[in-house]
């Protein structure tokens, strides 16, 4: 046990100190002194990781739970910083070094030019690092630590260009949206603290059924359940972080952050972050239908409006930025359906997949010579094969083609919401169901657009085009075998079995999962039966009409923009909720703290109160002037000094 | 070995002497020596001040390292220091900020180098006496003669409209002052004694209770400050040099806020318990409506002394929250956490706005500008620095692993108990806080190099690098483990809710 306790601590710890040599001693470890030490740093991670997943999901070990230290105590509450470690937390740990591990060994060629490259290094160990305390955390307070620290890393990454004005701009944008989620789950955080006395998951899961019940009053007399106060609270935040309408604004801009944190950090672990805290709350979330119902819905509306977003897009990281907008809708409602095991399962397949379609774009980007606009592109299997291929096996396993990993994942998720009953699963079912067909329809137009068709880039950069370096090609191929291979190992264990065992709690009357996943025969079985349902058919024809509107007839998408300009512009301005939040939050805001500042302490505080006393001050500045001819400060130290003698003598008289 | 030493008085005597001992090196021929023995008599000051933490009995609520003598006897006023877990903190922090201090101002200064010394030094015997005194007259005499010094020193070495400022600093303090001597006076001819301790234990009347707590809400308010009193803050950072704006910030405020403490709360429970609700309203818009006002700002010293007043509304905010605790949940538990985290802000609150008023300073000493308009990109030409701006902008926004978050957070938590809007005003903190500096990070730190003045840039050099490191590992100490801060406090934090829960109202 001892041991084990070493392995989780040296987990988080490897990372860290990589992050700090490659940070703190860029300039000296030089720049393959801070890829390696990072890469080792993260790589014992991994190691440590795969002991750990070992040891918890195979060896069937009993569920770690200590602390490390104590953070602070107040009115005999501990604050602890510990690790919670069971099957969730494994999983977790194993997806997020192993892609973290990619993504650091891709780096290495995609940045080899960029004169931050220490620096960088340094950001994505400590990203790790953090994510880590994020997952492994056993309390609240650690939790919400590694949730801001994700933030933080977030931000730097994004800003990493900091000459880009766009950039800036970006990180600015998705700290603090990010931050209006953090506001919510504060605030949930305090109300776990109040009604359960303790920031210990353990703790305070244990008591779910005596809170239950109870009741606070915010708006007048209406009496709410704690429980759905707590849980819409803690909801708010995992909005911010997992960019749930309408709190998804930041995501699509993140983009301006190099591809690799794109991959590592927006698409694969830190949106994630959101997916996972409510499945790790699923002992709360089971007790308030309400909470669930608005998760439900939330997640149904981002998986189908982001998902119409990605198919006006040119720019090939936007594609796959709003993809992953809707694929975490697609989480999302599997946690409002109670179908925690499948959003988890989604969130591990799509980690692969994405991190992996992600990686594959910036190969493209880097092999374009650093253009984005698909309308450039065409063509490019010639010249990029690895590229290529990974690339539409990413894309096959998104689209949820029969056998790939997202195929087991999101079908677990459809199935789940058609068995749900909780209120608004009709329109949550008709969403996810409809999100099948736009999902394959953007990303096969992705896939033909810069694959297939015409070569449409100019004549300089064609004559450049060759396929990446390994660094770059190794991590896709890496990449690939899980988004291939990952979802029928794990289908039966974690859809069908019991592989969370008690880290994920659903009451019997939700069991959604559970009814539909009886029926389950092997992956091999559900794959066949793949044939005679929906989402299959709906995916066929998705793939179907890009190939149509973007290989066989390529002037139709004109024409329909042309027909259905308001449709077009809608969703070109993204539902104008970036223009909305620019006029109201941010416009608003500033315009607020004028009239506040100009009005409230220019002229009604200092110009009537203070300036209304202008005889005394009058007054007192004629004499003070009169002073204030030099001789001023003279006088002031003969004043203390003349205090000093005054004390130190009566002290020493009366002694 | 130190624990029979009088700590106490050395650490107000030492800066005091040390401080006239560098005024006598003279004229600014003699810049290099008034520094070094500045420099010496700080150090020497905060060494001393250590002991009183290593020796710290944290079990006890009772006054520690006490000296008491007799100074003027027949008034029973008495030379009584002591310190407690609320005051030993700020002692600390005291002795810690000003030898950062006195090294800020180490080649900034280059007129009247031995009185801007001097200046400092006295002033931190001064504050020191001020969290020392267990005699009210003592107080009373320290507090206004600190006054003194920061009147010096914003109107000698200030900026262009020092005058202004000065005068405006002045009137507000010493008008506050006054109501709070008659307070003291008021509670002497009560219980024939100066003790401050005496007057916790003294019952008094609704009336005089209310009035007293008056008195010292309009002394200890101005201090803070507290919205609508704060109007003179921000004109008093922009013209005070560096080291002025740094122990303003850092220490002055502190004693407005330690004043509820150990004065308002334990000697007029009854009237803070009624009063509670205007103490809360006053904190929470502090924190919203400052904070709205410190988004607009193009001074970055008036937008961090905007940010300090809303940061400083946690701190009321914890202190008053504990009846309102009780109202709505029928006990105390949570009262203490938001004491508690109050004084944890003060603390960070310390490091953090000194370091932002240090990183300005270190711009302004190169830019002479502290418009934002001025600047933007000097990431490009100051990369060091950029990093400690923006870890010190991350902790001014309350990151978690920063000791911004473990005071916020704590008052958050505890006002939740209280009322859930309590809780959702102040933590709309989250986000304003967040707009307003990292809005001002953008502007001066990103992006492309602005202009000629901003390419022309050098990187801090290691006197500026040490005095940024050390903060750095202060805010990160503290915000990644604050329990050694809480169990030097937990003691008198409960004896203090003890006092203010103990109706002193005579039937």
């Amino acid at each position: 046990m001892n041991n084990m306790e070493n392995v989780y601590l040296w987990t988080v710890l490897a990372p860290l100190i990589g992050a700090i040599i490659a940070g703190l001693f860029g300039k000296r470890v030089g720049r393959a002194g801070a890829h390696w030490v990072t890469i080792i740093g993260v790589a014992v991670a991994f190691v440590l990781s795969a002991i750990t997943f070992k040891h918890m999901v195979i060896d069937g070990a009993e569920v770690y739970n200590a602390s490390v230290y104590t953070w602070m105590v107040s009115e005999g509450i501990r604050f602890e910083i510990g690790f919670l470690i069971d099957n969730l937390t494994a999983m977790m740990m194993v997806v997020v070094t192993f892609v973290s591990l990619m993504v650091h060994i891709y780096t290495v060629g995609y940045m080899h030019e960029d004169p931050g490259y220490q620096r960088f290094f340094s950001y994505i160990s400590l990203f790790t690092f953090s994510m880590l305390m994020l997952v492994m955390a056993n309390n609240f307070l650690q939790l919400f630590f590694g949730w801001e620290a994700v933030g933080l890393v977030s931000y730097l990454l994004i800003g990493f260009w900091y000459t880009r004005d766009t950039a800036i701009y970006a990180n600015l944008k998705a700290f603090l949206v990010n931050r209006v989620g953090d506001f919510g789950f504060l605030l949930g955080i305090a109300a776990v603290l109040m009604y359960f006395g303790s920031l210990d998951y353990a703790t305070v899961f244990g008591q779910v059924e005596q809170v239950d019940g109870q009741t606070i009053t915010l708006f007048g007399d209406n009496a709410w359940s704690v429980i759905t106060v707590i849980c819409i609270l803690l909801f708010i935040g995992a909005m911010g972080k997992s960019a749930q309408v309408p709190l998804h604004v930041w995501l699509p801009d993140s983009m301006e952050g190099p591809t690799p944190i794109s991959a590592l950090i927006h698409a694969a672990t830190m949106v994630t972050a959101g997916i996972f805290m409510v499945a790790r709350m699923s002992p709360l979330f089971e007790f308030s239908e309400t909470a669930l119902t608005v998760v439900l819905v939330i997640g149904a509306i981002t998986a189908l409006f982001m998902g119409f977003l990605g198919l006006v897009q040119n720019d090939i990281k936007r594609v796959v930025a709003y993809s992953t907008l809707s694929q975490l809708g697609y989480m999302t409602v599997a946690l409002g359906a109670s179908a925690y095991a499948a959003g988890i399962f989604h969130l591990m397949t799509h980690a692969f997949f994405k991190a992996l379609l992600f990686l594959a774009a910036g190969s493209v980007i880097i092999a374009m010579h650093h253009e984005q606009d698909m309308r450039k592109m065409g063509g490019l299997r010639k010249y990029m094969p690895i590229t290529w291929i990974t690339s539409l096996i990413g894309s096959l396993a998104l689209i949820g083609t029969p056998l790939f990993a997202g195929f087991y994942s999101k079908d677990s998720i459809i199935e789940a919401v058609a068995h749900s009953q909780i209120a608004g699963s009709g329109f949550a079912y008709f969403a996810v169901l409809t999100g099948v067909f736009v999902t394959a329809l953007y990303s096969f137009r992705m896939y033909f657009l810069v694959f297939h068709g015409k070569e449409r880039m100019d004549e300089h950069t064609r004559s450049h085009l060759h396929e990446t370096p390994p660094v770059v090609t190794i991590p896709l191929i890496l990449l690939a075998i899980p988004s291939v291979i990952i979802g029928a190992i794990f289908m039966g264990d974690m859809i069908a079995g019991d592989f969370f065992r008690e880290a994920i709690f659903v009451l019997p009357e939700h069991d959604a999962l559970g009814e539909w996943a009886a029926d389950f025969h092997g992956w091999w079985a559900m794959a066949l039966h793949a044939f005679v349902t929906w989402p299959f058919w709906l995916a066929a024809a998705g793939v179907f009409t890009a190939w149509f509107l973007y290989m066989k007839r390529p002037e139709i998408p004109g024409r329909i923009q042309a027909r259905f300009q308001w449709l077009h512009t809608l969703l070109d301005n993204k539902y104008y909720a970036d223009r909305f939040n620019e006029i109201v939050f941010a416009g608003g805001g500033r315009q607020l703290g004028q009239k506040l500042w100009r009005i409230g302490d220019v002229k009604l505080i200092d110009g009537l109160a203070v300036n209304g006393s202008a005889a005394l001050v009058g007054w007192f500045a004629g004499r003070i002037r009169h002073i204030q001819t030099g001789y001023l400060f003279h006088y002031a130290f003969a004043m203390i000094i003349g205090v000093v003698v005054l004390l130190g003598l009566f002290v020493f008289l009366n002694q | 070995m130190f624990s029979d030493w009088p700590l106490l008085s050395l650490v107000i005597w030492i800066p005091i002497l040390g401080g006239i001992l560098v005024l006598v090196t003279g004229s600014d021929k003699q810049a290099p020596l008034a520094r070094l023995t500045a420099l010496f008599w700080s150090v020497v000051t905060f060494l001393i001040s250590i002991p009183l933490y290593t020796g710290f009995d944290t079990d006890t609520a009772a006054m520690q390292f006490t000296e008491r003598h007799e100074w003027i006897g027949s008034w029973d006023i008495f030379y009584h220091l002591g310190v407690d877990g609320i005051s030993m903190p700020l002692i600390l922090l005291t002795t810690f900020i000003t030898v950062l201090v006195v090294i800020a101002g180490w080649e900034v200064i280059k007129e009247r180098v031995a009185q801007y010394m001097s200046a400092f030094l006295i002033m931190e015997g001064l504050m020191n006496g001020v969290f020392a005194s267990l005699d009210s007259a003592l107080f009373y005499v320290f507090w206004e003669a600190m006054l003194i010094p920061m009147f010096i020193i914003i109107g000698v070495w200030g900026g262009q409209n020092r005058i202004y400022a000065t005068i405006k600093f002045f009137l507000y303090t010493f008008f506050g002052s006054v109501f709070m001597l008659v307070a003291l006076l008021y509670l002497y001819f009560q219980t024939g004694s100066f003790a401050i301790l005496d007057f916790h234990q003294q019952p008094l009347g609704m009336t005089p209770q209310i009035l007293i707590f008056l008195a010292f809400l309009i002394a200890f308010a101005v201090k803070v400050p507290m919205w609508p009193v704060h109007t003179w803050l921000p004109d008093a950072h922009v013209e005070a040099p560096t080291g002025g704006s740094v122990i303003l910030a850092a220490i002055m405020l502190k004693l407005g806020a330690y004043g509820f403490l150990r004065f308002s709360l334990p000697i007029t429970p009854d009237a803070s318990q009624e009063l509670a609700w205007l103490m809360i309203t006053l904190s929470l818009i502090a924190v919203v409506y400052i904070g709205f006002v410190a988004l607009v700002q193009q001074d970055m010293k008036k937008l961090i002394a905007y940010s300090s007043i809303s940061h400083m509304g946690f701190v009321t905010l914890g202190f008053f929250i504990a009846w309102q605790i009780y109202d709505n949940t029928g006990s105390y538990s949570g009262a203490a956490m938001g004491i508690s985290g109050g004084i944890v802000q003060m603390i960070s609150h310390g490091f953090v706005s000194g370091a932002l008023f240090l990183c300005v300073g270190v711009m302004y000493d190169r830019m002479h500008s502290r418009q934002i308009s001025d600047y933007g990109g000097v990431v490009n030409t100051m990369p060091v620095f950029a990093a400690f701006m923006v870890l010190f902008a991350m902790a001014n926004a309350g990151l978690p692993g920063t000791s911004g978050f473990v005071g916020e957070f704590m008052v958050i938590l505890s006002s939740f108990k209280a009322n859930f809007w309590y809780a959702f005003l102040a933590a709309l903190t989250l986000i304003l806080g967040a707009a307003y500096t990292l809005w001002m990070v953008k502007r001066v730190i990103f992006g492309t190099v602005a202009n000629d003045n901003v390419a022309a840039l050098q990187d801090i050099g290691r006197r500026e690098f040490l005095i940024l490191a050390i903060l750095a590992v202060a805010v990160l100490t503290l915000g990644i483990w604050p329990a050694p801060l809480l169990e030097v406090m937990d003691a008198s934090v409960e004896n203090l809710l003890l006092h203010m829960t103990q109706s002193k109202v005579i039937q």
